[in-house]
């Protein structure tokens, strides 16, 4: 990894965080922190509550205890439209594109918390509206460059292969230029060279735009590759936290992985 | 007790009975959208088309009659007497079982996959056919349905009941249809041979597995088709039993289709799956439109039982998006 | 051959982005405005204004408004008989309380209040979903419907209750009532339909079209995604219904000239206009058109060959004609669930390679 100075203060924290659906405990007592810069995994065996708290991270479920702080800030109840416009964005374990647009539909409405010309010009097509348009426009081409998806501009998302998709749903989550990019399982179902394409991608959008990351993945080992620090959850509860290393050499995520000998 | 009482009761017991008609057409939409997903506008027509069919049977009209004499100039109407009613009767369910095996082979085969919305779309433009056809076939105007069940007010009921008022008020007895009586009691059979049938036959086990997932259904060897022809011919079974009872209470005409559009908030109250939720919907529904009626009705200028329903059922959901035997929905991503 | 693309250069993002990106489309939109604004009204009679181009043009707009929320948004709305209601009753309120005012205005101002009950009806699609939205928008179609009947108001008291659209004139000219010449509501009409098709393709291109269409494809992303659910569904609620108040209040104003609740606006109109959108095909400004022209022209076509032509009963022809429409909704679902915009973007991809068609 590149040098130690590209990661910065906390931007986001979440203090002993707990979450449950009915009876059922999704969440027990977490708490971590992101620095600005960095890549951060959250990993853990299935139904370890790891979607539940990207959930909660961007405002999609809401915890019964804990506080999440963004930016220095504690952060009151939000909708997660609020969250998306304070700078987090993500992308979705199932693919959630909008499947009947084009990729540059996708995208185009990835930036839609940056667009804010009203109704008059929308529905003349004039003035600041195409204007705003136009500057959008030429952002989400760099992405589509950067991406390497200039022949698929046009054509719907639904069309496309599973591989593709996943890039242009990683597209639609930077053209949002979040500060905070939650990625849900970007490498599930790839094979070996998309892994490969994709983990250049999370890092190059790491160096190039210094956008912080923060990823689920069960492939263990690009999690320990791309990250700086990882979070290892189980059963909801937090295991460990800490550097690739400290991580790799913890006795309970060891036993947590490959099973503990009850003798 | 005091007449004032007494009325509200007759009206709550009236719009039980309402509402065990409005159960009933539901209980058709409920099984459709179990066996195949499809929301079908088209049952009120169905009840519309089967009631025709009937009273064209009973008394031996030559269908699609209107059309030979345009075309060819002639002059014909009926060709006699007519059958007797249970022959007619299962005639009707004979042309209903057709109708059901031409609809899965024309239209039904080819929507496999297809999106709710456009299913449901498919299903008005049936509604259309089917009410275009069912004129065609037996001519617009109103008819009369006569099966044999007794109607009118009952007297001993009436009788029965005057006694209850306090002495020196006005109190002229309760007054029920005795047709609505027998409505109540063939709609409550029906839905005990119904649950006995889908819960203790190997069809209607199969029945309810083609409900729950379409493709585990295929694997496991059950016909598709076959259960979809079926699951159709019963729901113009419940249809006919629908369409006897209103076309017996008012008549049949085209007004009885839109039945369909009653039972639809008794859908949403009870849910499109649950056969007890269409039965203790069409209660609801029933008692709260008479009910209103009668108490606020007369000051907004009466006839509020043409939104009533749809006005509790959005109230409802606004409360429990769910319906009220569904299970509380969570959104995942 | 002469319909391609090749050659057909884009340099800027801004030529890429218009709306009909081939030459060839440009020219035939162009050609075919300037025949309706300046060929027609010259040749326009009695008969193809009221019974062809004027309803064609109506229930187009009607079809613009609901496919708007229902083919964007996505949401399912069978209340568009009740909104074109309230578009008509506000046109006639509007109409006799203030007899000098332009019928262009009149039209604008009943759109703007239906799109005010239209947010008001709206409100439970933040909560109800699917099918069940598409049963409480019902509410408000049987509600409407029996408010006009049952207050006075709405109707002036008249003895009948029904309402009449007296004149009203556009720079002099009378638009509404019997004595309105037929090129004149036609181009009344035409201009309307003209500009409202236009914002229509220019919002649902821009940054409001994509929330839609955002929201019509998957809410719970959408919301992820910063776009707030509430504004989206309102929004397309406020301009559907106000394209739908428009109509309403043309159809009553311009074409019916005196309408009965009941009647001109029952739950039949709810249906027409939905299967305007689908046949036509959802989110589709062009489909729009295509399926108003069709679930008009049809039943105006059958009725000439049928009564007039073999000169049948009146009554026979309209069940043939139920039967026909049932027929042909349930074969066009079967074959094209698309719609007629599908069928004609597949001719034009056909077209473009022809006459070499590998």
């Amino acid at each position: 990894m590149s040098g130690e100075n590209r990661i910065g203060d906390t931007i986001l924290e979440v203090k002993n965080i707990s979450l449950s659906f009915g009876g059922v405990k999704a969440l027990t007592d977490i708490s971590f922190d992101i620095k600005e810069g960095e890549v951060r995994a959250i990993i853990g065996p299935n139904g370890a509550g790891k979607s539940s708290m990207l959930n909660v991270i961007n405002g999609f479920y809401h915890p019964q205890q804990g506080e999440v702080w963004f930016r220095g800030k504690k952060r009151v109840a939000m909708k997660p439209y609020q969250v998306a416009r304070q700078g987090v964005a993500r992308t979705f374990q199932n693919i959630a594109l909008f499947k009947g647009m084009s990729t540059l539909d996708n995208l185009m409405t990835g930036r839609i918390t940056h667009m804010k010309t009203n109704l008059f010009w929308q529905s003349i097509w004039a003035g600041p509206a195409a204007k705003e348009e136009l500057e959008h426009r030429e952002r989400v081409e760099h992405i589509i460059d950067f991406l390497g998806i200039q022949a698929i501009r046009k054509t719907p998302v639904g069309r496309l292969p599973y591989g593709m998709q996943k890039r242009v749903e990683l597209g639609r989550a930077l053209a949002a230029e979040p500060k905070l990019l939650l990625l849900d399982e970007p490498m599930a179902g790839m094979n070996q060279e998309e892994k490969e394409d994709m983990s250049r991608f999370i890092l190059d959008v790491n160096d190039e735009f210094g956008t912080t990351i923060t990823l689920i993945e069960h492939d263990i080992g690009v999690v320990m590759d791309l990250s700086d620090r990882i979070v290892v959850l189980d059963y909801g509860c937090k295991l460990a936290d800490g550097t690739p290393d400290v991580v790799r050499n913890d006795q309970d995520v060891i036993n947590a992985y490959l099973g503990v000998s009850h003798d | 007790m005091s007449p004032l009482f007494l009325n509200a009761l007759e009206v709550i017991v009236n719009g039980l009975m309402a509402g065990i008609m409005y159960s009933l057409v539901a209980l058709g939409f409920v099984l459709i959208f179990k066996a195949s997903g499809i929301f079908n506008y088209a049952q009120g027509v169905t009840a519309l088309f089967a009631a025709l069919t009937l009273v064209g049977f009973q008394t031996g009209q030559v269908p699609f009659a209107h059309l030979i004499n345009t075309i060819f100039g002639t002059k014909i109407h009926h060709w006699g007497d007519g059958f007797n009613t249970i022959l007619a009767i299962i005639l009707t369910m004979l042309v209903m079982i057709l109708f059901a095996w031409l609809l899965e082979k024309i239209v039904l085969k080819h929507m496999v996959n297809q999106a709710p919305i456009i299913l449901f779309m498919t299903t008005i433009g049936l509604a259309y056919f089917m009410e275009g056809f069912g004129d065609l076939m037996w001519g617009a105007d109103i008819k009369t349905m006569d099966v044999g069940l007794p109607s009118g007010g009952s007297l001993w009921l009436e009788d029965f009941t005057k006694g209850w008022a306090a002495s020196g008020t006005e109190y002229y007895g309760m007054y029920i249809d005795v047709l609505d009586v027998w409505a109540a009691g063939i709609a409550i059979l029906l839905v005990v041979a119904l649950t006995l049938f889908s819960q203790y036959t190997k069809t209607g086990r199969a029945l309810r597995a083609v409900a729950d997932d379409h493709q585990a259904a295929l694997t496991v060897g059950i016909s598709l088709r076959t259960i979809w022809i079926i699951v159709w011919s019963l729901s113009g079974f419940v249809a006919l039993v629908a369409g006897i009872m209103w076309g017996s209470k008012s008549g049949v005409q085209f007004s009885l289709s839109l039945i369909a559009l009653k039972a639809l908030p008794v859908l949403i109250l009870g849910g499109f799956t649950s056969i007890p939720g269409a039965i203790i919907g069409g209660l609801i529904i029933g008692v709260g439109e008479k009910l209103f009626e009668y108490s606020v009705g007369g000051l907004l200028g009466g006839a509020t039982e043409n939104w009533f329903a749809y006005v509790l059922a959005l109230a409802f959901l606004m409360f429990r998006p769910q319906g009220l035997f569904g299970e509380k929905i969570i959104e995942r991503v | 051959m002469f319909y391609r693309e090749s050659g057909d250069f884009k340099t800027s993002y801004a030529e890429d982005q218009q709306s009909f990106p081939i030459k060839f489309d440009r020219y035939a939109i162009w050609i075919l405005l300037g025949f309706a604004f300046f060929v027609v009204p010259f040749f326009i009679n009695d008969y193809w204004e009221k019974s062809v181009l004027v309803p064609f043009l109506v229930w187009s707009m009607a079809a613009l408004g609901l496919n708007i929320l229902t083919g964007y948004c996505g949401q399912v709305s069978l209340g568009t008989g009740g909104f074109m209601a309230v578009g008509a009753y506000s046109c006639y309120k509007l109409m006799i309380a203030f007899p000098g005012m332009n019928i262009f205005i009149v039209v604008i101002i009943a759109g703007l209040i239906t799109a005010l009950v239209g947010i008001a009806f709206g409100l439970p699609s933040l909560r109800i979903k699917g099918f069940y939205l598409a049963v409480a928008t019902l509410a408000s179609q049987f509600f409407l419907i029996w408010m006009f009947n049952k207050i006075p108001w709405f109707y002036n008291y008249s003895a009948s209750g029904m309402i009449t659209a007296p004149e009203r004139t556009m720079f002099g000219i009378a638009i509404s009532g019997p004595s309105a010449p037929s090129w004149a509501t036609y181009l009344f009409c035409l201009t309307l339909v003209t500009i409202f098709a236009f914002i229509a393709r220019n919002l649902t291109r821009g940054r409001i079209g994509r929330a839609w269409k955002a929201i019509h494809d998957m809410d719970i992303a959408a919301e992820i995604i910063g776009i707030p659910p509430l504004q989206a569904k309102l929004s397309a609620f406020a301009i559907s219904s106000f394209y739908i108040g428009m109509a309403g209040a043309m159809l009553f104003g311009v074409y019916l000239g005196s309408a009965e609740p009941g009647e001109a606006f029952g739950i039949n109109v709810s249906f027409l206009v939905l299967f305007m959108v689908i046949v036509g095909g959802l989110g589709s400004i062009l489909g729009s058109f295509l399926g108003a022209a069709f679930l008009i022209l049809i039943p105006v076509l059958m009725k000439n060959i049928m009564v007039g032509g073999f000169g049948w009963p009146a009554d026979l022809a309209a069940h043939l004609e139920l039967v026909f429409i049932g027929g042909l909704i349930m074969f066009f679902l079967v074959v094209e669930p698309h719609g007629l915009a599908q069928l004609w973007r597949i001719t034009k991809e056909k077209l473009r390679l022809w006459p070499f068609p590998h």
